[in-house]
């Protein structure tokens, strides 16, 4: 009975410590990987910086407005002017279509007089 | 353990039959025991004290070690922390109001040497100057042969550089990272940016501090890691900015000007929308300020905020809207302009000794600009008033924009102030200020009549709802200006649907030598749009301008500054959401339009 107990602690040591070398092993394998991937976000911001400053670069209004006067055969552009303004009420909508006139009766109403 | 019997019979049968007492025995024997017992307990007790003490010294020593070895050590970002907070840049971005990049950060890198670590030193110097056309063979050869261990060649360099010098394989020429400050939008809003440069310098890094305009007021909340890397938030708008700077520019360039400056803000919270001072210059490569050259003259040099010049009659509307305000005058009330006006030794003149006179009224007084009305008005209202009203104006304060440039934009007022001065300020002579000075006290009289301090940041400065004049005094002087531009000296600033109101101020520069010169003037045009609802302040200076389209130079602010700051506010008014009104009346409707 002594024997089967000092047996069978002796593997539940032999486990824990395997358990114990396996946590440590994938505590390690997992700042690693969590070392790498901050390395990775640093890149990733630094490149979006740099994207960012280029899209602001590219996106300068001397340079807009230069590609402006090359493209104006295709695009027609010129600076917003105060005539450019409209108002929704000015916009024609198509009219809508009127029901046909199936019998003289319905085109007969009363006139209202006017406010 | 064999235990003693505390009355041993073999002992106490020998005490008894030598007649002595037998308890003695007993108690030397008690006594014998306790001892014992106490010393075995002292023992123990010792044990304990000791394993106590030795826990206690291994806890001490762990702690200790572990405090020192945390303070010894390099520190280190905790690698096994979910990373929440971003790595942020060295300096946070400066954007515009709609969040638009005006400076941002690049990562770059930097080029220095170590000579003793150089195998080929003339070859190196040979490529390097064919590389970097700037540096010189001769020198850098000298430098690299000398007795120095290190030198810098470049704090700047590109990547085709980078690899261009790493092609000479010389394992003496090193590189370091840098983080750099680049301006994408180049001399857009120069003299507001500023610019940068490398402060403390090291291999691995160096920092970037701010060197002028905002980046340098805005220094420590740049470099503030606990911002997280936030933008600061300007109230400029980037495109309304490159609008108003490529119109002045041909504006300066037409009106053959050697300086410009303009200013747009809002008026009811002071925000400066656009601000422009020409000539400028490259934020990216700031050029050093030129030793023995006049600081005016500097692209530096920012004319809307440094620049404090005698605005001239653009301070007219102040006399008049105060001679309102204290009820002295109405719109309508006729005062004195009889000109020349004599005041003890000195004669006041109209612009070319005209005579509006002998009566005006005082809207009148503004829309002709008569010299004569409103220096009458000024003495009605009288020194220490004038005073007063101009102070609550800010007009004798370098403005508190947030520019590190802003306190050497000190106002010259007259160091005694005599009736005499208060003549001549009411129409803006002997008192300087700068552009933006006037936009303020501009904004601050017709947005209503409550106070605005000019600011740079988004969402302005908190409103303390000080007034200098009443609502009331603020349209009426609104409608002055605007008859100013209806039929004024400011017509060609009348811009279709705008409304605009404004007056004009052509004042003689200063002669250093003394006196003034007669051919070069410093025009103005301060204008608020639209009249009736006022939204935006614009001021508008030239410096030395010169129309030569007529058959005589024209250099009165008419002819010059007021057709630039229309062209900008036919440019600018659109893209500020300003939908032109053609006829103001509010029961004007717009019939349907169909097909």
């Amino acid at each position: 009975m002594r024997t089967v107990l000092y047996v069978l602690s002796a593997l539940v040591v032999m486990g824990l410590a395997y358990w114990a070398y396996n946590q440590n092993y994938r505590t390690h394998e997992a700042l690693k990987e969590t070392q790498r991937l901050q390395r990775e976000i640093g890149q990733m911001r630094e490149s979006l910086g740099v994207l960012r400053a280029e899209w602001a670069y590219l996106n300068r209004p001397d340079r807009l407005r230069e590609l402006a006067d090359l493209n104006f055969d295709r695009l027609g552009l010129l600076p917003l002017h105060p005539e450019q303004f409209g108002e929704i009420s000015k916009v024609s909508y198509p009219a809508p279509e009127l029901p046909p006139i199936l019998s003289s009766v319905e085109v007969v109403g009363e006139r209202e007089d006017t406010p | 353990m064999i235990r003693t019997p505390l009355r041993p019979l073999a002992r106490i049968l020998e005490a008894r039959a030598r007649g002595e007492n037998p308890d003695a025995i007993e108690r030397e024997n008690l006594r014998l025991r306790h001892e014992q017992m106490r010393d075995q307990a002292r023992l123990r007790a010792e044990g304990r004290l000791l394993v106590l003490g030795a826990a206690f010294f291994c806890a001490f020593v762990t702690v200790g070690a572990r405090m020192g070895l945390l303070a010894a050590a390099e520190p280190h970002e905790p690698s096994a922390a979910a990373s929440t907070a971003p790595i942020v840049a060295q300096r946070a971005d400066i954007v515009d109001r709609e969040g638009r990049i005006l400076a941002t950060n690049m990562a770059t890198h930097s080029l220095y040497a170590q000579p003793p670590q150089m195998i080929d030193k003339a070859r190196a110097a040979r490529e390097l100057a064919r590389i970097f056309p700037d540096l010189d063979e001769e020198k850098l050869l000298k430098d690299f042969t000398g007795k120095r261990k290190f030198l810098w060649i470049r704090k700047k360099i590109s990547p085709e550089q980078k690899q261009l010098v790493h092609d000479i394989g010389e394992p003496g020429l090193l590189f370091g990272p840098r983080e750099m400050r680049l301006y994408p939008n180049g001399k857009l809003a120069a003299h507001i940016l500023g610019g940068a440069s490398f402060g403390r310098e090291g291999v691995h890094s160096a920092e970037v501090i701010g060197v002028a305009g905002v980046e340098k007021a805005f220094d420590n909340f740049l470099r503030d890691p606990a911002n997280g890397g936030q933008p600061l938030r300007l109230s400029l708008d980037l495109s309304i900015q490159a609008a108003v700077e490529r119109v002045l520019f041909g504006g300066m360039k037409l009106m053959n000007a050697k300086g410009a400056a303009a200013v747009l803000m809002k008026a009811d919270t002071g925000e400066v929308v656009a601000m422009a001072s020409l000539p400028d210059f490259d934020p990216n490569d700031r050029p050093a300020p030129r030793p023995g050259a006049a600081a005016e003259d500097s692209p530096l040099f920012n004319r809307a905020v440094q620049g404090v010049y005698e605005l001239g009659s653009t301070f007219k509307i102040f006399t008049a809207a105060q001679a309102m305000e204290l009820g002295l005058v109405g719109p309508d009330t006729l005062v004195d302009a009889n000109a020349p006006m004599r005041w003890g030794k000195h004669t006041i003149h109209e612009f070319r000794r005209k005579n509006y006179g002998p009566k005006l009224s005082v809207t009148d007084v503004i829309v002709k600009s008569s010299n004569v009305g409103t220096a009458h008005m000024a003495l009605e209202i009288g020194k220490e008033r004038q005073q007063d009203f101009f102070r609550s104006l800010g007009l004798f304060e370098p403005t508190p924009v947030e520019l590190v440039e802003a306190p050497t934009g000190k106002p010259i007022v007259p160091a005694r102030w005599g009736d005499i001065h208060t003549i001549t300020a009411s129409y803006g002579h002997g008192i300087s200020a700068s552009p933006l000075h006037l936009a303020a006290a501009y904004a601050s009289l017709l947005n209503g009549g409550e106070r605005v301090a000019p600011t740079l940041l988004a969402g302005g400065r908190p409103q303390t709802g000080e007034r200098v004049v009443s609502e009331d005094t603020s349209a009426k002087a609104r409608a002055m200006l605007r008859q100013v531009v209806q039929h004024g000296t400011a017509t060609f600033g009348e811009v279709e649907g705008y409304r605009v109101g404004g007056k004009t101020g052509t004042a003689d520069k200063p002669n250093p030598q003394g006196g003034y010169y007669k051919d070069k003037v410093i025009t103005t045009f301060a204008s608020v749009f639209p009249a009736d609802d006022p939204e935006y302040v614009l001021v508008v200076t030239l410096d030395e301008p010169e129309d030569r389209s007529g058959p005589d130079p024209r250099r009165t602010a008419g002819w010059t500054a007021v057709p630039v700051a229309a062209e900008i506010i036919r440019r600018a008014a659109p893209l500020l959401g300003l939908r032109p009104e053609i006829a103001p009346h509010p029961d004007f409707a717009v019939t349907l339009a169909s097909h």
